[in-house]
């Protein structure tokens, strides 16, 4: 209402955190405080046969150790996504209730120490003697005993979907694209590791954790404990980075909890980086198989899109193949399967776009393919097969915005004129091509009524709070904006309050609906103080603006004034001094709309990149990347733009640099430590663009706001793939792409270069 | 020893020894000190004007950060980026001598193709030492006896049954300053690194090349790899080949094919060994062209 809504207001949370005086969960200082190192397994399988922790107490400093013959029970607790707003383990296994080892990494001790360095020495003198059994830790392992589960995703999707007749739409198709595709596994990597600090009074525990959702983490701990919520407090301001990993709520959060209960002190846990490979869920390892029929021109009549991958012994996850990409195209036919391989590996989770920046890019490579194999521009192939209507469904849009994203990102980009012959582009050594794909990201309702509470001062001042936390993201910024403009204030007179379990619920920010979600409940909430107040205001006969309609009454800057006369008014300081009110209060809340909402649910975009392949070499830059997204109305661009640039960089990394490798015979990951796990660095970022579609949208809450959290992802990587093809000519089915899938395809020396050569494609 | 593969019982802090001075020697050599931080190097004049390669070389290691607090002799002794070595729990060979090698059949894609033996193929990780090797420079250090010069291809061992054994200096040995001789073909010298990420990260493959043409032929060439052996690798036998040839990427394939012909890769590494050829190519190519890369 004030107009704030919409600005390109920078972080309100950017000086705390550049002065450093925004204190993470590892930052908390509190007296007495112990240090605690989990011990993991060495092995993938088997049990441990012994273990002697004589020598580790006797250390100095340590003030105890659990393993798994003195550490309490814990309640079973089904896992469901913290989307849903209950208790959300990131696996229904917990670590110490027994001697068996189900993975490597898997804790079997925990060491708490009076410093951190003393802990982290005791972890090394725990003797455990293992009796190891075979392990299955890659999809080749364990591919004959692939089965086919019924639920994935934390038992919130089906793992089989099916449209109309597949076989029908093969018949029907003049061309067939078959495509495999292989991809590593990837770990998020939030620079801030996973960190809890526990601390007991009496029965009340209070805990600091790094964590996606505060209120996931009290109901977890809860659960699992068999505690009341009530006697859990969980407080986290800031949070360093997530991508996922700190969606669902892992073992070491409890571990942590029961050893402060075991060394009756204060204790902190920050997982040392190595750990971050085995104690917060992964992308799994899989591989996705596509079947595409189209006719001739280019209208596709059927899409076979199957996956197989891994999860551990105890959970049937996978992250969806074809949510997003069985939506995404008017293809009759549809039909798609997950199967799984039992393994020895933690259960994987939700990791940036999970699901759809893997689905995705398998959709949007076959459909390059495709593309080139008709000679129709990779734009003009969607623009024959997009659909105003959820194909799953029949039912509309919510709101749309595809076709705006095609065009804007294509001016923005430069595709007109594109010479869609590979290798046709040479400048020195490098090889340059362009690729585009279309973006995808799901809105689901899952969760339960948000709410926040707004509280204004008689002074015009407001502090308007909820239990959300900000990781970075700029939920707190953002947040601040709306308050702002619901109760018609400035900004600076807002203070948004939040990271405290004991503040209004507000479900876990995952899945890209923190901004929806949010800011539904906190817009209620301010929208409701206003309307008090503009309520008392026409109704009192000393106010300017007495007798009123009060939907015809706007509020900017504290003052109320009838639209169109800004002189008739006043200021809710007059009123509430009038009045005699020290302040005024509500709460306001928000309830999605039903999951049988006769809306199809998706926020769109188009993704293009430029990149340059040394034409001998095969290394592969990222020149230039376009995104353009139609996310509803968006909140603040600075902050959006942002977070898409991000996702379009993770895209960049998925397709280039991320993967996370079994070492088989020990089933352990070969690469777990940032030295191996490469991601990007800011001299691999190229020329980033990022185009804003606003759309309206009248279902996803009172402000229409989709999401963009993670839809900058999606389609990246798709892009620079089908880019590379274009370069080179040869298209690379597996993630990441490197040089040694290059090499072999590239013709040898510079003779080509020389001779100004164009290699026979034919 | 942060990851416990080191455990020593005492450290002696040597950083204020008087060894970080970067010298020109009359006849055109450099003296180098142990001490002297890698940025310094790197920009030293004399470093910049008469030895490109070698201040290209160190601008492409590490970051920034690293590059200003790490000293050349440290460089020289930084340790392998083997996972498995430091991974302080598998099989290690250099970690643990008799216990096993199991980057042998384990994810070995940044592993050596040269110079490798049946107890260890982790890959020597330097950039700038590649680039002293391809300079003939010498490695000067104190002992408690005596001081030595060591040629710098001597003071890299490989690995053969001792992989624990990576330099032959003795208990108490220390290194003092680092020399390179005058090397007139090194005005015409390049440091090429092909990696996955752009920075801040270890060389795939990395070359460092001079090149004097006398007549169109070569006349001298220095030629040495990194990211491929495990230890900085003079390619000698590419080298003996270009000699007297004619510049030309006919003369740079065969010499680049007989370097690597000695290469024993693994299937995850084998790439390399084209990668290496052509990355040899590239530098030979890029000296004799003002090829742009």
């Amino acid at each position: 209402m004030s107009g704030v809504i919409g600005q390109a207001v920078s972080r309100i949370d950017g000086p705390a955190k550049v002065t450093g005086s925004a204190h993470y969960s590892g930052e908390i200082a509190l007296p007495g405080l112990a240090y605690a190192e989990i011990v993991g397994a060495r092995v993938a399988s088997g049990r441990i046969t012994s273990i002697d922790t004589a020598q580790a107490e006797d250390a100095e400093g340590v003030a105890g150790i659990l393993t798994h013959l003195n550490m309490p029970k814990v309640n079973n607790v089904p896992l469901l996504p913290s989307l849903i707003g209950g208790p959300a383990p990131g696996e229904t296994f917990f670590p110490m209730q027994d001697d068996v080892v189900h993975y490597a990494g898997q804790p079997v001790a925990i060491v708490v120490a009076d410093g951190l360095e003393q802990a982290q020495h005791a972890a090394t003198l725990v003797q455990i003697s293992y009796a190891e059994t075979p392990s299955i830790t890659t999809i080749d392992q364990g591919r004959a005993d692939a089965y086919e589960p019924e639920k994935i995703f934390g038992g919130l999707m089906p793992a089989q979907t099916r449209r109309g007749n597949v076989e029908d739409g093969f018949a029907a198709a003049d061309l067939l694209i078959d495509a495999p595709f292989r991809f590593a596994a990837n770990h998020h990597n939030p620079i801030e590791a996973l960190t809890t600090t526990a601390v007991w009074d009496g029965d009340q525990l209070t805990l600091y954790d790094s964590c996606q959702g505060i209120k996931a983490v009290q109901l977890t701990v809860a659960a699992l404990l068999g505690l009341s919520p009530s006697k859990i407090r969980v407080l986290t301001r800031y949070v360093g980075g997530a991508f996922g990993a700190k969606a669902m709520v892992w073992p070491h959060v409890t571990l942590t909890a029961l050893a402060a209960q075991y060394v009756r002190r204060p204790v902190r846990l920050a997982l040392p980086r190595g750990q971050m490979f085995t104690s917060c869920g992964h992308r799994e390892e899989q591989e996705q198989h596509i079947e595409l029929g189209a006719t001739s021109d280019g209208k596709l009549t059927a899409i076979r899109h199957h996956k197989i991958s891994i999860t551990s012994p105890f959970d049937d996850w996978a992250e969806p193949a074809f949510g997003v990409a069985s939506q995404l195209y008017a293809c009759p036919g549809f039909e798609g399967v997950h199967r799984l391989v039992r393994g020895n590996t933690m259960t994987p989770t939700f990791t940036r776009g999970p699901g759809e920046a893997v689905g995705v890019f398998t959709l949007e490579c076959a459909m390059d393919e495709l593309a080139s194999e008709l000679g129709i521009d990779p734009i003009e192939l969607r623009l024959r097969n997009i659909t105003d209507v959820d194909p799953n469904t029949g039912h509309p849009w919510s709101s749309y915005g595809l076709r705006e994203c095609f065009e804007r990102g294509a001016r923005r980009f430069g595709w007109a004129g594109r010479n869609p012959q590979p290798r046709s582009e040479r400048h020195g050594n490098w090889l340059i091509g362009t690729g585009m794909a279309t973006a995808g990201y799901p809105i689901a309702f899952f969760m339960h009524t948000q709410r926040a509470r707004a509280h204004l001062y008689a002074d015009g001042t407001a502090i308007v709070q909820t239990a959300t936390q900000e990781f970075g993201t700029g939920t707190s910024t953002v947040m601040t904006q709306v308050a702002a403009d619901g109760l018609g204030i400035g900004l600076r007179d807002v203070r948004f309050e939040f990271g405290d379990t004991d503040l209004p619920n507000a479900g876990s920010p995952v899945g890209s609906n923190g901004a929806m979600m949010v800011s539904a409940a906190v817009h209620n909430a301010a929208t409701a103080v206003r309307d008090q107040l503009i309520t008392l205001a026409v109704s009192d006969s000393q106010s300017p603006l007495h007798g009123a309609d009060p939907a015809g009454v706007v509020v900017a800057g504290g003052r109320m004034t009838l639209a169109g006369d800004a002189n008739t008014g006043e200021t809710y300081s007059s009123l509430m001094q009038r009045h005699i009110m020290s302040d005024a209060e509500a709460i306001g809340s928000w309830d999605p709309p039903p999951l049988d909402t006769p809306h199809g649910l998706l926020t769109f975009g188009a993704q293009f990149a430029r990149v340059a392949v040394d034409a001998d070499l095969g290394i592969i830059r990222v020149r230039h990347m376009v995104g353009a997204f139609a996310p509803g109305r968006v909140l603040n661009p600075k902050t959006a733009r942002s977070q898409l640039m991000g996702g379009m960089l993770w895209g960049m990394s998925q397709a280039l640099l991320e993967g996370t490798h079994m070492d088989t015979r020990h089933g352990r990951w070969a690469n777990a430590s940032l030295g191996d796990y490469l991601v990007p660095v800011n001299a691999d970022a190229p020329d980033v663009d990022v185009e804003l579609i606003e759309v309206e949208d009248h279902v996803t809450g009172p402000l229409g706001v989709k999401g963009v959290g993670e839809i900058g992802q999606v389609g990246a990587a798709a892009a620079i793939a089908n880019a590379v093809y274009h370069a080179t000519g040869y298209r690379v089915r597996e993630l990441p792409i490197a040089v040694e899938h290059l090499l072999a395809h590239l013709p040898s020396g510079p003779a080509s270069a020389a001779a100004g050569a164009q290699p026979d494609l034919t | 020893m942060r990851q416990n593969v080191l455990r020593p019982g005492l450290l002696v802090d040597i950083n204020d020894l008087p060894l970080n001075r970067v010298e020109d020697l009359p006849e055109g050599g450099l003296r180098i000190g142990a001490l002297a931080r890698m940025s310094d190097v790197a920009q030293a004049a004399g470093v910049v004007q008469r030895f490109p390669v070698i201040s290209q070389a160190l601008l492409l290691g590490a970051s920034a950060q690293l590059r200003n607090m790490a000293s050349m002799g440290g460089n020289l002794c930084q340790r392998v980026r083997c996972s498995y070595f430091r991974d302080a729990t598998s099989p290690c060979n250099k970690r643990d001598p008799g216990s096993g090698c199991a980057a042998l059949d384990g994810f070995n894609r940044g592993h050596a193709i040269l110079g490798t033996s049946d107890k260890c193929i982790a890959t020597h990780p330097s950039d700038v030492a590649v680039a002293l090797v391809a300079m003939d420079a010498v490695v000067h250090t104190r002992g408690p006896a005596d001081d030595r010069a060591i040629p710098i291809e001597e003071f890299f061992l490989l690995p053969g049954d001792t992989p624990e054994r990576e330099h032959p200096l003795e208990h108490g040995e220390l290194i003092v300053a680092i020399e390179v001789p005058a090397t007139p073909t090194a005005r015409l010298s390049i440091y090429l690194k092909f990696r996955d990420r752009e920075s801040y990260e270890f060389a795939l493959v990395s070359v460092a090349a001079a090149v004097r043409i006398q007549d169109g032929a070569i006349a001298d060439v220095r030629l040495a790899l990194g990211g491929v052996g495990t230890k900085p690798w003079r390619a000698r036998r590419a080298e003996a080949s270009l000699v007297g040839k004619l510049a030309g990427e006919a003369s740079f394939a065969e010499a680049a094919g007989q370097e690597l012909a000695a290469a024993k890769p693994r299937p995850l590494n084998a790439f390399k060994v084209e990668l290496a050829q052509r990355a040899i190519i590239r530098a030979l190519m890029t000296l004799t062209n003002g090829d742009t890369r």
